[in-house]
């Protein structure tokens, strides 16, 4: 005998509620800012410090400057050498990550409560004091340089690359952080000790720290480990407003094609320059994006994978930044379907725009999605940390996480369809693929987008 | 240093384990299965990666996508599948673990009633795309393939890769999919954990619930083939790449096994980050190599110790093996110094330290409770695995290197830009992989 009643599925229970991380806050006199969270799970420490302005902040024709910059900062400093720092986070059972994105460069630290105090030292000296020598610079610059020969064999970095490009053209954000062979190769070491005293400086910056101690305590550990640490004077100015600039209006590619004989796959993107991280459509579009392809059921995945089988999987994202980022559609195909896939993908964008709105189940559906996982984001001292920091890179307010679900209660289907039709225009989108031109070159034209443009992106 | 668990076995042979933790208002519902790819057979290789898919494809009372459900409850839900076992959890709110465990006992249960022809054919053919986007369509991707072939017997089950071949996926039939499940699916072959902000006594309630009246298959007997490689092999294969690589690849114990921690070890102290000795002295100081990595993979009825570096510009690969060979020699002799031994030792506390962060997920104490209660039958082992670190010697992991590494056959494996044969080690035999 059956326990179960199978005949339905069980509704789900009322959930505990969860509340938000409390943030602590304090300005220091360099002018830093510094935010503690209390987060008891296990004794473990993260550090998060975010100095804006990232690759978006690259001298015209230094592309790659300020990723080679930050990646300088653990290859020694205050007179140790690389491996001497490496041997300090080693010992400490730490995990250091330097990471270069498009508006802030973030030095994260996560290490075990005992070694807080070590912990903030090291990353108040990787940031104040890094040895910057011609000898690692040359060392690191060769290794940067044999990964951009190695990416010409990455589909996805090429597309990622030529995408960019494409929409962005000479924006800010038209290049990627690791920049060219060419820029990297005029770079100097002198450059990076400029580009270092100006862009990496207390005043801006958000030091945060969350762990297993009082809120108080983490200010305290936090302050007396940075409270030397001065900004320096540079002659490089650092723009770091750069990437506010607007985009081009109109793509400088409909269609663009990298070729790459012989690829078992066609890498696709397809997209635009979409809107910054301030707009007030921010809860519209996040909605919009979990109907239309944000996850495994969202409309294009379904049609792609499931219905058709064409690919592994497929994503959008509108990936929103301080200035005005991009709207995109990733994902990989068997060649011999590129143009199908292509234009189902472009049907489904047009469509949610116009004819077919989302509807209440799936407005309801995505709601339950994201609000319903939200705490999941909280689980670790690390996801903690990293969220605190996006909102000091955006100045969002503290009560942001508390108030997010209910903001994104209040998007109506009116709102996502308004969002949809003032940020999604498919006659405006770049349609790149990275794949064999000779075997798809005949049926390109079916796409209705013109003619193809051969991209040779530059590396 | 525990993950705490109650365990209890229900009568039809399903393995109960039950882990609180109130942090967040979430549960994570962790089950293994244990087949993977060594289940299989020549010919008929894929199948339990194939499964992994088929089964989020619809069971007999829910025969409709199973993400839809778990997305409406905010649950995060995920699979995979290796050699050894096939894994599948949910991270769902609270108030909907009844949910989960519904969805999960239904295609534990029910799942060939609702399995089609249709269904079956549209999921071998997102495999073939996964198997080009993930392994055909990516530098060095065919390097891992290369490897097991080269170092497995093809009839021993490590021989095939888990992602199957391409034409036993087409030749695939309804019938042999079907044999499969009965096989390999059912209480008496899985472990379910369940861990995060739930109450132990209800928990095992629900579990017998939900799964108490599925019907046991007989237990699968254990896979148990030798493996060893009677001289050592010099293999190349030519790819998309513009750097050559080298890997060098040895037969190591199996997981949890005598010299698996030493290899560890081993591997750390050789190339795992700047402080470790082939990537000083190849990377930072000769800078003759780009990447240097090392490490020990133990699989459940045997390991591969596998270490690898990639060619700076106009550097030959025969130098870089040479210059590997001589650290694993050097190493095998006089073992690691105290400082490595202290630092190896922070590190892996606190690695051990911060699996106890995420309650469920690849990796999390679910999952990890369900892993060394499926393959050691006791899911209480977190503390006695990290021992075996806290309790390693140089002496031991010296010993192990010189039994495992430097007195053993080895397979090396060049990977060659397309039409540059010339660069691989000398006198290497070329290699095909489909």
């Amino acid at each position: 005998m059956s326990r179960v009643d199978r005949s339905r599925l069980p509704v789900p229970g009322p959930d505990r509620p969860f509340h938000f991380p409390r943030i602590a806050k304090r300005t220091l006199p360099n002018g830093l800012e510094v935010r503690a969270v209390t987060h008891t799970a296990v004794p473990i420490i993260s550090i998060v410090l975010l100095v804006p302005g990232g690759s978006a902040a690259d001298p015209a024709d230094r592309h790659g400057l300020v990723s080679i910059t930050a990646g300088l900062l653990d290859e020694g400093s205050r007179g140790q050498s690389a491996i001497e720092v490496a041997d300090r986070v080693a010992r400490m059972g730490g995990d250091l990550d330097l990471e270069v994105g498009a508006d802030a460069v973030v030095v994260a630290l996560t290490t075990l409560d005992r070694s807080v105090e070590p912990a903030l030292a090291l990353v108040q000296e990787l940031v104040s004091a890094p040895n910057l020598l011609a000898d690692d610079f040359n060392r690191i610059r060769n290794l940067r340089l044999e990964r951009l020969r190695q990416m010409k064999d990455h589909a996805g970095a090429m597309a990622e690359r030529a995408f960019a490009h494409a929409i962005y053209g000479d924006h800010p954000y038209g290049h990627l952080g690791l920049g060219t062979t060419a820029s990297l190769t005029r770079a100097t070491v002198d450059e990076t000790r400029l580009l270092h005293a100006a862009l990496f400086a207390p005043e801006g910056a958000t030091l945060v720290v969350v762990g297993d101690r009082p809120a108080g305590e983490l200010l305290d550990l936090a302050s007396a480990a940075f409270a030397d640490w001065h900004a320096t004077t540079s002659t490089m100015v650092v723009d770091r407003a750069a990437a506010l600039a607007s985009p081009p209006a109109v793509p400088l590619v409909k269609l663009g094609v990298v070729s790459r004989p012989g690829a078992a796959q066609a890498e696709l993107r397809i997209g635009h320059a979409c809107a910054p991280r301030a707009t007030p459509d921010y809860h519209a579009l996040l909605m919009l994006n979990t109907i239309l392809g944000g996850q495994f059921v969202s409309r294009i995945n379904l049609n792609l994978r499931e219905d058709k089988g064409y690919t592994y999987g497929v994503r959008t994202g509108f990936d929103l930044r301080r200035g005005i980022g991009p709207f995109v559609m990733q994902t990989s195909v068997g060649s011999d379907v590129t143009v199908p896939a292509i234009l189902e993908a472009l049907r489904e964008i047009r469509d949610i725009a116009s004819t077919r709105p989302a509807t209440d189940d799936e407005l309801s559906l995505g709601f339950a999605t994201v609000s319903k996982g939200y705490p999941r984001g909280f689980e670790t001292a690390t996801q903690v940390a990293r969220s605190v920091a996006q909102l000091a890179l955006h100045g969002l307010p503290d009560s942001y996480f508390e108030d997010f679900i209910p903001r994104l209660a209040q998007v109506t289907r009116d709102d996502v369809s308004r969002a949809a039709a003032r940020h999604l225009d498919v006659d405006r989108m770049t349609t790149l693929i990275v794949g064999d031109l000779d075997k798809m070159a005949r049926s390109l034209p079916d796409l209705g987008l013109g003619p193809h443009q051969v991209l040779t992106p530059e590396i | 240093m525990q993950i705490p668990y109650t365990k209890r076995t229900l009568s039809n042979g399903l393995d109960v384990i039950v882990h609180e933790d109130h942090q967040l208002p979430m549960v994570a519902v962790n089950l293994w299965y244990h087949v993977g790819s060594k289940n299989e057979r020549p010919g008929r290789t894929g199948f339990a990666h194939l499964f992994e898919h088929l089964m989020f494809e619809g069971s007999e009372h829910h025969n409709h996508g199973y993400f839809p459900p778990m997305q409406r409850a905010g649950g995060l839900v995920n699979g995979s599948t290796s050699t050894d076992r096939t894994n599948y959890w949910e991270v769902v709110p609270t108030g909907s673990l009844e949910l989960a465990l519904w969805m999960e006992s239904d295609r534990m249960g029910y799942l060939l009633p609702a399995l089609t022809e249709d269904k079956f054919t549209n999921q071998r053919d997102v495999v073939l795309n996964e198997r080009r986007q993930n392994y055909e369509n990516r530098p060095y991707g065919m390097a891992g393939m290369a490897l097991s072939a080269a170092m497995f017997a093809p009839d021993h089950p490590y021989h095939w890769p888990t992602i199957g071949a391409p034409e036993d996926l087409r030749a695939a039939s309804l019938a042999d999919v079907h044999a499969f499940f009965k096989t390999f699916y059912h209480p008496a072959n899985a472990s379910l954990a369940l861990a995060g902000d739930l109450e132990t006594d209800q928990a095992f309630d629900l579990a017998e619930q939900f799964f108490g009246d599925l019907l046991p298959g007989p237990v699968p007997d254990p896979v148990r083939v030798e493996a060893s490689l009677a001289a050592s092999a010099n293999i190349v294969l030519e790819d998309r790449v513009e750097l050559p690589r080298i890997y060098l690849s040895w037969h190591s114990p199996a997981m949890f096994a005598d010299g698996d921690a030493e290899l560890d070890v081993i591997a750390d102290v050789l190339a795992h980050g700047k402080t470790s000795r082939l990537y000083k002295q190849l990377v930072y100081e000769r800078r003759i190599a780009t990447d240097v990595s090392a490490y020990q993979h133990s699989r459940e009825i045997g390991g591969v110790f596998q270490m690898s570096a990639t060619a700076a510009a106009g550097v030959s690969l025969a130098e870089l093996e040479a210059a590997i060979r001589s650290a694993v020699t050097q190493i095998a002799t006089d073992g690691p110094t105290q400082a490595e031994m202290e630092r190896a030792l922070a590190q892996s506390e606190a690695q051990f330290l911060y699996r106890l962060q995420t309650i469920g997920g690849f990796g999390g104490k679910s999952d990890q409770l369900n892993a060394y209660n499926t393959y050691l039958g006791d899911p209480g082992y977190f503390d006695r695995d990290r021992q075996r670190y806290v309790n390693l010697t140089a002496g031991g992991a010296a010993a192990a290197a010189r039994r495992w590494l430097q007195d053993a056959p080895l397979v090396a494996l060049s990977v060659v830009p397309r039409g540059r044969r010339e660069l691989a080690l000398p006198g290497a035999t070329e290699v095909h992989v489909s």
